[in-house]
């Protein structure tokens, strides 16, 4: 009987809640703030759904009931994508280290 | 074109170079290169995303637009936004991810043709199920988030908003949530989808209000997590690894957080979670309080013991970000420096709203990382120390927390700052902290309270030197 292809996205999810428990503890607290900015950033990569979405409308009706919610979420991930990297990156930018 | 298999190799490649951006945050040196990774794994997903689609009409140039549309909103902000707004920018960011995955989820229900989950009406279970917890769990990070952010806005009092009956309302929410997924999953109505989606908006609104102002950097961290999940539940129903490895990272990233945030306030997330806690029982607590003699002094009596001390310890706290105190305390540090007496910053882990807070802001105003450090790492100093310069900070000082067991803060780590020589407290009156405490440090022999906004008083101690 062949495995459900269900149970090896659960095993991935599953090993990287493991991987992510790791890493983050690995975290210097003083680096908290960019850690939740940029795990802000990386958990819009709902965008790819949001892509799929709003490409199934036809060309006839771009905007249709199930792709402007597709269009919307664009919206909304792009402006976490750019805004949560981008502060990250200006936050960062910022720590520096004894000037010896 | 691109082949199912390749496309999900490339997610694959994705969610790795996310893992090696939250590895980069171990160290302030690995960190940029980190958010580097951070990008090229997001660029990767959304370029492979849009080969996969082949779809390259009108729509996509649709797609394109909104995509810069929002990208630059989010640029903008991310130049302009003070770093002492980051707790409301973060929450903020928050409720965006949550309503994006109920968006998707609704995209996904009403067209599931287009993510190959069976047709509308007759969706796959398994993927309903997957669509209505993404949905839900979207759906409470919204509207949660955005009650933390009016409230860390200052828009809405971050007082704890509690009535009778609350948490059983909650349960029974709650109860109704796993109800509604069970029968939309047997009917496929549409109806009931919505429903479930408006009931998880309320249960997130509900979850919030009741937590004060105080608790902010759990309720951050925990909707952190809750976003995470969110973005996992909706990989799964799109079968995408991209999505599933980030949200698992950012899930278990969130709980640590909230962990963190709840030992350094020896409270169980559980009591956090129920709420209710400061703001509430602030006056009953004073009325049997004696009048106690403090000492109070100005700038120049600060600026005179700090001038004739070796060593000093800053101890900045939420009323430093609130004075924008940082740049001054710098200049005032510099000062210190070069007339050869030792400064070292001591951040305590739920100073600040939002974990972290307070690095961020220091590192803002030029201060070198290395000077800054953790509780453990320099609380043993403090009895070394001649001066603890206290800017802001309160709840996280009080002496109470280690010998009253009354106390509602009773067993909460704390900076030791009374054992330093002397404890310069900037304070603008005597009110108690968040959690509706006196603090015991106000009173003791060796503290000078300086009554003055944290900014105003820096300012005048490096006029006074």
């Amino acid at each position: 009987m062949e495995i459900d292809p269900f149970v090896f996205r659960l095993s991935i999810f599953i090993l990287s809640i493991f991987v992510g428990y790791y890493v983050v503890w690995s975290v210097t607290p003083s680096l908290h703030t960019p850690l939740m900015s940029v795990t802000n950033a990386i958990s819009s990569v709902i965008i790819v759904g949001a892509i799929i979405a709003a490409l199934a409308g036809n060309n006839e009706n771009i905007f249709n009931e199930s792709s402007i919610f597709g269009f919307l979420a664009i919206l909304l991930a792009a402006i976490n994508i750019f805004g949560g990297f981008l502060v990250t990156q200006r936050m960062l930018a910022m720590y520096k280290k004894k000037k010896k | 074109m691109i082949s199912t298999n390749l496309l999900a190799l490339f997610y694959l490649i994705s969610g790795v170079l996310f893992i090696l951006a939250l590895r980069g945050l171990s160290s302030p040196e690995t960190s940029r290169q980190g958010n580097f990774f951070g990008i090229l794994g997001m660029l990767i997903a959304v370029l492979v995303t849009f080969l996969s689609t082949g779809n390259f009409s009108t729509s996509f140039i649709y797609v394109i637009a909104f995509l810069l549309i929002g990208g630059s909103f989010g640029a903008f902000i991310a130049f302009k936004i003070p770093m002492t707004a980051m707790p409301e920018l973060v929450a903020g960011f928050h409720s965006l991810v949550g309503l994006a995955a109920v968006f998707v989820a609704i995209s996904a229900f009403l067209n599931p043709q287009a993510f190959n989950l069976g047709v509308s009406g007759n969706i796959k279970l398994a993927s309903l199920i997957e669509m209505s917890i993404g949905a839900a769990v979207g759906a409470i990070t919204f509207s949660g988030s955005i009650i933390a952010f009016l409230k860390l806005r200052g828009l809405m009092s971050g007082a704890p908003i509690t009535f009778r009956g609350q948490h059983i309302l909650n349960l029974l929410i709650l109860i109704s949530i796993i109800g509604l997924t069970y029968f939309l999953c047997a009917t496929q109505s549409s109806s009931l989808f919505w429903t479930l989606i408006a009931i998880s908006f309320l249960v997130g609104i509900l979850l919030i209000i009741p937590i004060g102002g105080a608790d902010m950097p759990v309720v951050i961290s925990m909707l952190n997590s809750y976003s995470g999940w969110a973005a996992a539940g909706i990989g799964f129903t799109l079968e995408n690894t991209a999505l599933i490895i980030t949200g698992a990272l950012v899930g278990s990233s969130g709980a640590i957080l909230s962990y963190i945030m709840c030992k350094g306030m020896n409270r169980s997330f559980f009591s956090v979670i129920l709420g209710g806690f400061g703001g509430s029982d602030q006056t009953n607590k004073s009325d049997n309080k004696e009048q106690k003699p403090v000492k109070s002094g100005n700038s120049d009596d600060a600026a005179f013991l700090m001038k004739n001390a070796s060593s000093v310890i800053i101890v900045p706290g939420y009323g430093m970000a609130v004075a924008q105190a940082q740049h001054a305390l710098r200049e005032m540090v510099d000062t210190l420096k070069k007339n050869g007496i030792k400064v070292s910053y001591a951040i305590h882990p739920v100073a600040g709203r939002m974990p972290g807070h307070m690095n961020v802001l220091l590192a803002e105003a030029n201060v070198p990382y290395d000077e800054v450090f953790e509780l453990e790492e320099i609380n043993n100093d403090f009895a070394n120390c001649d001066v603890a310069y206290v800017i802001g900070a309160n709840d996280v000082t009080n002496p109470v927390a280690k010998t009253d067991p009354q106390s509602p803060i009773y067993g909460m780590p704390i900076l030791d700052v009374e054992k330093a020589k002397s404890v310069l407290f900037v304070k603008r009156s005597l009110s108690p902290g968040y959690a509706g405490v006196d603090n015991d440090l106000f009173y003791r022999e060796n503290t000078l309270m300086l009554f003055a906004d944290a900014k105003k008083m820096t300012e005048d101690i490096i006029k006074s030197f």
